[in-house]
């Protein structure tokens, strides 16, 4: 059974179809890349794994678990919805870090808010928050930014606030983590770091699903790639083979068009 | 020289009455227009469009119109219409309706620095948040809050400012306030009359009072620069 089960999704802002039956799978520690142009659909695709669009037809399993079935309109309050979207992060073009909080801070706050929610919190109080600070501190330290906990994030560069916004979102131990297109807000010389950050987890096999535009990185760190034009998935398969001998006219336009620049 | 000595303690006495009464108007001001604002705030952004239209409309209508004549229409329009006046002859009528005057008139100036300061936080900031399991509760009280209040501090300061002096309007209306003190001793008063410069002194207390606020409120600011 595969760890990620995408079915048919769909999705129209007014009379423009987005997303047109987009189905794919993934199983634990795949790493797959949606490329394709601007308007493709990625990010919105993206965004209804994460529940920060609703989509208008498909379902949404992990683990044999149905997170979302457009159908079932019943089960898609707020609350529900909060619950299942655990299930996946994701990190964000523009990090979205919070300004007023210490890259730690960061890290530790939206698993702080949650471990309020378990019933034994007030008696184990301490040892709690010890234990989510710990794993924070761990995390930052694995993003190589050990001597930047207490900075807060004006005083980061981009490179090292997309990793926090890592790390962040790391913290709450999601089962697949979604990235959209990381790198694209960084200078050239700040990109390499963050996909490094993003190369050593597909070393210690996290599921990921990445977005982006670095074509040799989706090749050498995707054990699939997923390529979208117009809402369409066009062709999907093993990097090498999707990149390198398309079998689509219409993904061999667009990978010329990135080779000449 | 003599009789200027003689004259000030009286002055200042009279002063300093008046000035309590422009400062229980300001601070009753701000304790009711503050929240006020909040609420006019989040009816303008309503998704709920007759709730927006309305609140909408009456920013419009009281940023569109003079304080002064929002003071006389809310003092005098009542008894015009009933055949007597709600807010009774007394200085604490005067006061209470003066307080609702200025209440309604600074909510809604407010509610736009509100609306401004609430637009202002990136909608990442609500998505992080989100995606993060956060209750729209949480995201409010732990992520934009602050980020909001940071934000409309600046163009607050300067309507409270504003505020301390617009107090003087509410003379129209027969208010005691320091102003309405410091002119009775034109129109003659506890044996001085004729006298312009006890107007001119109440001066002193509105700059005193809005350096103090000067400070206060730079103090806040400065506490909230440890992030951007």
């Amino acid at each position: 059974m595969a760890m990620l089960e995408v079915k048919h999704i769909e999705k129209h802002f007014g009379d423009t179809k987005v997303l047109n039956d987009i189905s794919f799978s993934l199983e634990q520690g795949d790493v797959v890349s949606i490329i394709g142009s601007s308007g493709s659909g990625k990010t919105t695709l993206l965004r209804c794994l994460n529940f920060l669009e609703r989509a208008d037809g498909g379902s949404i399993a992990v683990n044999g678990e149905t997170l979302f079935n457009a159908g079932d309109r019943s089960a898609q309050s707020d609350g529900e919805i909060r619950k299942r979207r655990l299930h996946f992060g994701l990190v964000f073009q523009s990090f979205n870090l919070f300004p007023q909080y210490t890259a730690l801070k960061n890290v530790m706050l939206a698993k702080e808010l949650l471990a309020r929610e378990q019933p034994d919190f007030k008696r184990r109080r301490k040892e709690i928050l010890n234990e989510i600070e710990h794993q924070a501190r761990q995390l930052l330290i694995q993003m190589g930014l050990a001597d930047r906990m207490s900075n807060y994030p004006h005083q980061l560069s981009g490179g090292q606030q997309q990793r926090v916004a890592i790390a962040r979102a790391l913290a709450l131990e999601p089962d697949i983590l979604c990235f959209d297109e990381p790198t694209s807000a960084l200078d050239p010389e700040l990109t390499g770091e963050v996909l490094r950050v993003i190369r050593e987890l597909a070393e210690k096999k996290t599921t990921m699903i990445i977005v982006t535009h670095e074509m040799a990185f989706a090749r050498d760190v995707a054990s699939h790639v997923i390529f979208m034009d117009n809402g369409y998935i066009v062709e999907q398969g093993d990097p090498v083979q999707v990149i390198e001998h398309p079998k689509e006219e219409r993904t061999r336009q667009f990978l010329a068009h990135y080779a000449q620049k | 020289m003599e009789l200027f000595q003689q004259q000030l303690p009286i002055v200042i006495h009279s002063l300093n009455i008046g000035f309590l009464q422009t400062l229980k108007l300001f601070f009753v001001t701000l304790i009711g227009a503050i929240p006020l604002g909040l609420v006019i705030a989040f009816g303008s952004m309503s998704r709920f469009k007759p709730l927006s239209w309305l609140s909408r409309t009456i920013v419009w209508i009281i940023r569109g119109t003079p304080l002064m004549i929002q003071l006389l229409i809310i003092y005098y329009f009542p008894g015009l219409v009933l055949g007597n006046n709600i807010w009774g002859s007394g200085e604490a009528g005067r006061f209470l309706a003066s307080a609702i005057s200025f209440i309604i008139n600074y909510a809604c100036y407010f509610s736009e620095i509100y609306r401004g300061g609430i637009q202002g936080v990136p909608h990442g900031q609500n998505e992080a948040g989100l995606v993060l399991g956060m209750t729209k509760r949480q995201i409010f009280f732990k992520v934009t809050l602050l980020q909001m209040i940071k934000r409309i501090v600046p163009p607050m300061s300067n309507e409270i400012i504003t505020l301390v002096k617009d107090t003087s309007l509410a003379r129209i209306i027969a208010l005691q306030e320091i102003i309405w003190a410091g002119q009775a001793f034109m129109k003659g008063s506890q044996g001085i009359s004729g006298a312009i410069w006890p107007l001119f002194f109440t001066a002193v207390y509105y700059l005193a009072c809005n350096g103090i606020l000067t400070i206060l409120l730079g103090r806040l600011e400065r506490r909230l620069d440890y992030f951007r």
